[in-house]
């Protein structure tokens, strides 16, 4: 807590005291305490850094280039000068029995020669970059399996936090203006969000998706512009996940809805709110000083928890192809390379490495729900 | 703050109001307020309505204390809640310092506001847990945008010392303190427009009994140094009889009985009063041993459908023909003593 201007010196003591006795403060001691929440919280950063600067890694040396991000073949691992009958590394890197035994190493000079002598002609070897090719792996069309992780971090943790943000104010402002003001006007918003519940989720999202694509492909043959065009355009420069974004949001803002207003009527017929009203405060001070900071804990919890659910459809989404555009990296896109060429047995790492960083993420994002309402529970506190 | 008041004992010949000299702070006349009860899924229309107060009428003076007691859900709350404008009366009138308040909106009630405040009954929920104590107190000010940040903070600390609290206490949140000391921080919150008259929802119910009477005393202190007019919304008999100047005894939705206090206690007239003063103890063994109880068979009628005729006929133990048809008025038996039976004469 910041010390107020114009205050008298306070001692230390009294600083720590003022420190002590803020809900905010105190929901956080708590959450520190949580040894599992905590490493998801560091895991998390982790990854969002990664994923933020992506571009870096990939810059410096580590990872060759973007991998695979915009087209076939356009992700060179070798640093190999394209040739007409251009070769697949992928394959060129699997050893007699047609197993890649690189998927979690490093290339050795060895091999790297011994794909050169078969495919390409590589330029002047670069003894530093040969060593950090394909560090984990790659597909079959020769990206770099580690590259295509981080930039698919990016589409998961921007899926994640879009969904959940867009999810929380949409349903927040729903809820509270249906709870508060409640009656006539709660009866028949509420009504609306049970009209909605009734649509089942995932069969919806798909076929947006669909209507979506249908929508992309028609302006494309006629080569309209406007502001369709526009937001085609856009979603094209997103890489599909515009439409994802709004896929996903025209439902998900439900249950957060409910959500928000069951704790709207909850509070709002506490004491203290009839206190306020006594006192003659504005609807406006009631709402944002005694019903927000009380009713959005719980909220955020609920959508930290919902995260991985949301990573989890883009995943689905881009699995069975209609979630983000063919290029652009992504989890669930990686996933179905094996769907698509094989290598469940012989390539593991096509399977494996998105695999984990789907888990380790969405796994991260659950323990931080679960630290956080533990803090925000007010029966924790004895209150 | 204390207005004259001459222009308004002109119209206080009707109703309860007795001839007297000293001067009403609040009058409340044929007051009702019916909840509704709605059904329908999409067109939801009104069914039947919770008749939580039923034509109440009484009048509180300058500086006086009055009781309200009555067992639970006989609208004891929803009297001092609809006094303040919290609740919407369906019916009635309500006069605060000769002002009818009841048709009030927006700047004026909010002006209304300052003149009367609230203290609840659960200290636990009256207090904003994401609110510090310095905040909280500070919020009638707030809202009615009195005096700089430095005056504020430091009419907050005198309220604190007011209610027996040490001021360091304002960045402090309302968890960290017992139930008697929140109920402190509400009574500060509440003095904190310098009101004239005070709701006092069952504000020790809640409470340790040895707390309950440092509130109690408390709020004395504060009646003798600022002159407030209480109304003491309470179920304990004996803390009524200590500490309230008349009490008003309520049964389902009605008023059946007021009177001083002595003379209540003394003199109980409407056999449900009876009834809830033959059950407090007495600390006398030797006359704890006469005391006869007075049991009332059955339970309260569903104020949806309230008995006709008087509202206590269903149980009292003394009912005649005439109880069933014909709903008895309030009636002055004895100077200052009113009663709403039959069989009283």
């Amino acid at each position: 807590m910041a010390v107020a201007e114009g205050a008298e010196p306070i001692s230390l003591q009294e600083q720590e005291e003022s420190q002590r006795s803020n809900p905010w403060f105190d929901a956080w001691r708590l959450f520190r305490r949580n040894k599992a929440s905590m490493v998801a919280l560091g895991v998390i950063l982790l990854i969002v850094f990664i994923a933020v600067t992506a571009k870096l890694w990939t810059n410096i040396g580590l990872i060759d280039a973007r991998g695979g991000a915009v087209a076939r073949h356009t992700v060179n691992p070798l640093n190999v000068a394209p040739q007409d009958s251009y070769p697949d590394p992928g394959l060129a890197a699997r050893d007699d029995q047609g197993r890649n035994p690189y998927w979690c190493g490093w290339l050795t000079d060895e091999a790297l020669v011994s794909v050169q002598d078969k495919y390409c002609s590589l330029p002047e070897p670069d003894a530093e970059k040969k060593q950090w090719v394909w560090l984990l792996g790659a597909d079959s069309n020769g990206k770099d399996w580690l590259t295509q992780t981080i930039y698919g971090a990016q589409v998961s943790l921007a899926v994640g936090v879009v969904g959940a943000t867009m999810s929380l104010v949409v349903g927040l402002i729903y809820g509270m203006i249906s709870g508060f003001y409640g009656g006539r006007i709660d009866n028949a918003m509420m009504r609306f969000v049970d009209f909605m519940y009734g649509f089942p989720t995932l069969v919806f999202i798909i076929l947006m998706q669909v209507y979506f694509t249908e929508v992309a492909r028609e302006y494309q043959d006629q080569g309209r512009g406007g502001i369709v065009g526009f937001i085609l355009d856009l979603n094209k420069d997103m890489g599909g996940l515009l439409f994802l974004f709004i896929a996903l949001g025209v439902l998900n803002w439900i249950g957060m809805a409910r959500h928000a207003r069951g704790l709207v009527l909850s509070y709002r017929s506490k004491e203290f709110v009839e206190a306020a009203r006594a006192v003659g405060a504005s609807n406006r001070r009631i709402i944002f000083i005694h019903l927000l900071p009380n009713i959005i804990g719980p909220l955020i919890v609920l959508e930290t928890l919902a995260i991985p659910g949301y990573i989890f459809t883009e995943a689905f989404l881009s699995f069975i192809g209609l979630g983000v555009q063919p290029g652009t990296p992504s989890w669930g896109a990686m996933i179905s390379e094996v769907r698509q060429r094989g290598g469940f047995f012989s390539n593991r790492h096509i399977l494996l490495v998105p695999s984990i960083a789907l888990v380790i993420t969405t796994l991260s994002f659950n323990f931080l729900g679960d630290g956080l309402r533990d803090a925000f529970d007010p029966r924790m506190r004895g209150t | 703050m204390n207005q004259p008041m001459s222009d308004t004992q002109a119209d206080q010949v009707t109703g309860t109001t007795p001839a007297t000299d000293r001067k009403i702070l609040v009058e409340v006349k044929g007051l009702k307020k019916y909840f509704p009860i709605k059904s329908g899924i999409l067109f939801q229309r009104e069914v039947a309505a919770v008749k939580a107060v039923d034509n109440v009428s009484f009048h509180i003076y300058e500086g006086e204390t009055l009781g309200l007691v009555g067992e639970s859900g006989c609208g004891k709350s929803t009297t001092g809640r609809t006094i303040l404008q919290l609740y919407e009366a369906t019916a009635g009138s309500i006069k605060f310092q000769g002002q009818e308040i009841t048709n009030l909106k927006g700047a004026q009630l909010r002006k209304m506001r300052r003149e009367m405040q609230m203290i609840f009954q659960d200290p636990y929920a009256s207090l904003n847990p994401r609110m510090s104590v310095g905040r909280i107190v500070a919020e009638p000010l707030v809202v009615h945008n009195i005096g700089t940040k430095q005056e504020r903070e430091d009419r907050v600390a005198e309220l604190l010392e007011l209610v027996g609290l040490n001021p360091y206490f304002v960045r402090r949140y309302p968890h960290e303190f017992s139930g008697g000391q929140r109920q402190r921080i509400g009574l500060a919150r509440a003095l904190a427009l310098n009101p004239e008259f005070i709701v006092a929802d069952e504000p020790i119910s809640a409470l340790d009994v040895s707390i309950q009477a440092q509130v109690v005393n408390l709020m004395q202190k504060l009646q003798e140094t600022l002159g407030l007019t209480y109304l003491f919304i309470a179920h304990d008999l004996s803390m009524v009889r200590h500490l309230c100047d008349r009490v008003a005894v309520m049964y389902l939705g009605k008023i059946v009985e007021i009177a001083e206090s002595e003379e209540l206690y003394t003199n109980p007239l409407h056999p449900y009063t009876q009834a809830l003063l033959s059950a407090v103890p007495v600390p006398d063994p030797v006359v704890e041993e006469k005391r006869q109880r007075i049991i009332l068979k059955g339970d309260v009628p569903s104020p949806i459908n309230p008995p006709t005729g008087c509202n206590f006929n269903t149980r009292c133990p003394v009912s005649v023909d005439m109880c069933y048809q014909e709903d008895p008025g309030l009636i002055e038996v004895q100077p200052e003593h009113w009663v709403a039976c039959h069989r009283v004469d």
